[in-house]
């Protein structure tokens, strides 16, 4: 038997474990519950996320870095089957959405 | 044009996609709802006498018929309590809808007279939920609701709709439609190929079926190629039913409460076909001791079951009976007469027992009895302890939707209000509930209910005056220190049935026990069986949670147990 391959992300994540999400989704009061819900209920780590409404607030992007051991395949897989979320990108955890932020969060 | 309420909008709708059972309970906050569902002439409403009852009944409707079906229930506290039959939908994936109502808009987030976040803590347990804010998205949420629960993998869906909204009238020209989505398919005709390679090529395959054969209407599918390939098969609980347990490949349920011979013939093979199954903990041990040396194709609809716990050589994402036809021309027509003979083998030296198989005061012996009296068109619901796993074990299953039980969440409770569902939507079938001591007191109330719509269900109340599941891991993991496990007070369960105004009686203090269960239960109409048994009578083997399935303890050939 040929050894089993792994789902491929595309870009191969840079750094194991981490990576940066960019979700497309229905705006609605509810939607951020429903990413953070899935993230609590499945023991995800995400340590970043950010959200705005786009398209005159009909959507919202929502962009969130993870830290998840190994387990990048399945929250993409899980975000997918949200059904508000229309679209799952995947970025490098060196994407420069995070690290444009890092002044705004100096602690003094 | 028409002009209405929204609380007739959700009616109508729910008339024009053949809803014709509800089951729920009113309070203030869906009062409007109900004001419209009394002007019905087509849905029959069900009131239940506890939330979680009406949630469980219309998953009895919705598991015995394989549509979805709706619940009814109030803010706060009708929310809260109906909860637990949602989560229970969640993990079996069963296509429900619940529709909560709620406190005015202008009151939300004022901790009004019973308002809670039923929209937050339906969340995680619902397949997608929604909270409507006009009377017109009624016109849209409901038929996304019906799409959402049936499409893929089924689930619950729950809707909280403020009473202002089911209040506000609203105009529109035309109904709408179900809307319809293409099936999820990813994979290609060479990974179907390959998987067909890999069955040809196996010495020692298994075939492993869950629920989802019988969400898919896929039982045909598989036995096929079953049978052209001369696949041994293996089901879930929930899996039970899809194909008849005396067909000569079947080897029952396999994990937590298998026979011996059904797990130690699946840790022989070398190649593991799972369909519409997710490799659940009571299904496969100690995942990581599961088969290690198999190659596994997986084959479900949903996407995030695919590698969750164990990875897959091939990976089929779509409807589990589509999948399983496409396989089929490139499957060999195969005898395995080497496999089958060792298989055989392990089933003569490792049978499953069943002890007291010929005295109907004995659990094995009881279940027995019933399946020999009815056919195989009635619906076995049961609740949950050791008299499920007898029932497992036990009871010849021999159609899908077959048996109802409650899988993924385990919920004592379930079996009398879903068997009450089942007999709403199959009034011409026998339905039998087995319950236990335990789980029947938790939904006991369901027994007016049943009383009241005269369903012709067999309630069959196993009395080992105890937890007994718990008492049997006191007995097995916790060195008998037995602790709140045994009741003190001992229910009359026929008393209390007769006060519901149902009929009843107890089997042990019939001279004929045969004679009057036949009797019991060809008679039309709702009736109590009592059945004494033993503390002591336990469900074996056992494999202790957590461990490798072939660390069985018990139900050895030539042992005492
Ligand atoms: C709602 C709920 N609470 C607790 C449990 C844990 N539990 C599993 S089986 C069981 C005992 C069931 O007793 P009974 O219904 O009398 O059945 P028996 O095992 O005696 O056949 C308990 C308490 C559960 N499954 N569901």
């Amino acid at each position: 038997m040929p050894p089993i391959e792994p789902v491929k992300l595309s870009p191969a994540p840079d750094k194991p474990n981490k990576a940066v999400l960019e979700l497309t989704v229905n705006n609605h009061p509810g939607v951020m519950s429903h990413i953070c819900s899935l993230f609590s209920h499945r023991v995800y780590n995400m340590d970043g996320i950010l959200c705005m409404p786009v398209k005159d607030g009909q959507m919202s992007k929502i962009w969130i870095r993870i830290n998840g051991n190994g387990q990048l395949e399945q929250i993409v897989k899980q975000l997918q089957k949200l059904e508000d979320v229309h679209a799952v990108r995947y970025h490098n955890a060196g994407h420069e959405i995070f690290i444009a932020l890092e002044d705004s969060f100096k602690v003094i | 044009m028409y002009k209405m309420n929204g609380a007739q909008v959700i009616i109508k709708i729910l008339e024009r996609y053949g809803i014709d059972i509800i089951a729920g309970i009113p309070g203030g906050s869906n009062l409007p709802l109900y004001d419209a569902l009394s002007q019905s002439t087509t849905i029959r409403h069900i009131l239940a006498r506890h939330e979680q009852g009406a949630g469980f009944i219309a998953q009895g409707i919705a598991r015995s018929s394989g549509k979805p079906a709706v619940c009814f229930a109030t803010s706060g506290p009708g929310a809260t309590n109906i909860l637990t039959a949602i989560a229970d939908a969640k993990l079996d994936s069963i296509p429900i809808i619940c529709i909560t109502g709620q406190v005015p808009q202008a009151m939300i987030g004022t901790d009004a007279f019973q308002e809670v976040d039923t929209y937050g803590m339906s969340i995680p347990i619902t397949k997608h939920n929604f909270l409507v804010r006009t009377a017109k998205e009624i016109l849209t949420v409901i038929p996304d609701a019906f799409r959402i629960a049936t499409e893929g993998r089924p689930g619950p869906v729950l809707i909280d709709i403020p009473k202002d909204v089911q209040l506000e009238l609203v105009e529109f020209d035309n109904w709408p439609e179900v809307p319809r989505r293409p099936i999820l398919k990813s994979y290609k005709d060479k990974d179907i190929q390959q998987a067909a390679t890999m069955i040809n090529a196996a010495d020692r395959p298994i075939l492993y079926l869950g629920g989802g054969i019988i969400h898919a209407n896929a039982s045909g599918a598989a036995t096929r190629l079953a049978e052209k390939n001369a696949l041994p098969v293996t089901m879930t609980l929930l899996g039970l039913g899809s194909m008849p347990s005396d067909h000569p490949l079947t080897l029952g349920m396999l994990g937590m409460h298998a026979a011996r011979y059904t797990n130690l013939a699946i840790e022989e093979c070398d190649l593991l076909i799972v369909a519409g199954a997710r490799f659940d903990d009571r299904a496969t041990g100690k995942i990581s001791e599961f088969c290690p040396a198999a190659n596994v194709i997986h084959i479900d609809i949903d996407p995030g079951e695919i590698d969750k716990l164990r990875t897959a050589h091939v990976k089929l994402v779509g409807d589990v009976g589509m999948i399983l036809d496409e396989l089929l021309p490139f499957v060999k027509q195969r005898k395995r007469n080497e496999w089958l003979t060792r298989i055989k083998t392990l089933r003569d030296e490792h049978p499953f027992l069943s002890p007291g198989a010929h005295d109907p005061l004995m659990p094995y012996g009881l279940i027995r009895q019933i399946a020999d009296i009815v056919d195989d068109s009635a619906i076995i619901a049961t609740d949950v302890g050791k008299h499920q796993m007898w029932v497992a074990q036990a009871y010849p299953f021999r159609r899908p939707r077959q048996l109802l039980t409650s899988g993924g969440l385990g919920t004592m409770g379930f079996g009398l209000p879903a068997a009450i569902g089942a007999s709403l939507a199959h009034p011409q079938r026998t339905v039998v509930c087995f319950s236990g001591d335990g789980s029947i007191l938790m939904n006991i109330q369901e027994l007016a209910t049943a009383v009241e719509q005269k369903v012709n269900l067999k309630l069959v109340i196993l009395n080992n005056t105890s937890l007994g599941l718990v008492r049997q891991q006191q007995d097995l993991f916790f060195g008998k220190r037995y602790f709140a496990c045994e009741y003190q007070n001992h229910v009359d369960f026929v008393t209390i049935a007769k006060g519901f105004g149902m009929k009843a009686f107890d089997l042990s203090e019939s001279v004929t026990p045969v004679a009057a269960l036949r009797q019991a239960i060809l008679a039309e109409g709702p009736c109590l069986i009592h059945v004494p048994i033993k503390r002591n009578e336990e469900v074996y083997p056992i494999v202790p949670p957590g461990a490798s399935n072939k660390e069985m303890i018990g139900g050895e050939k030539n042992a005492a147990n």
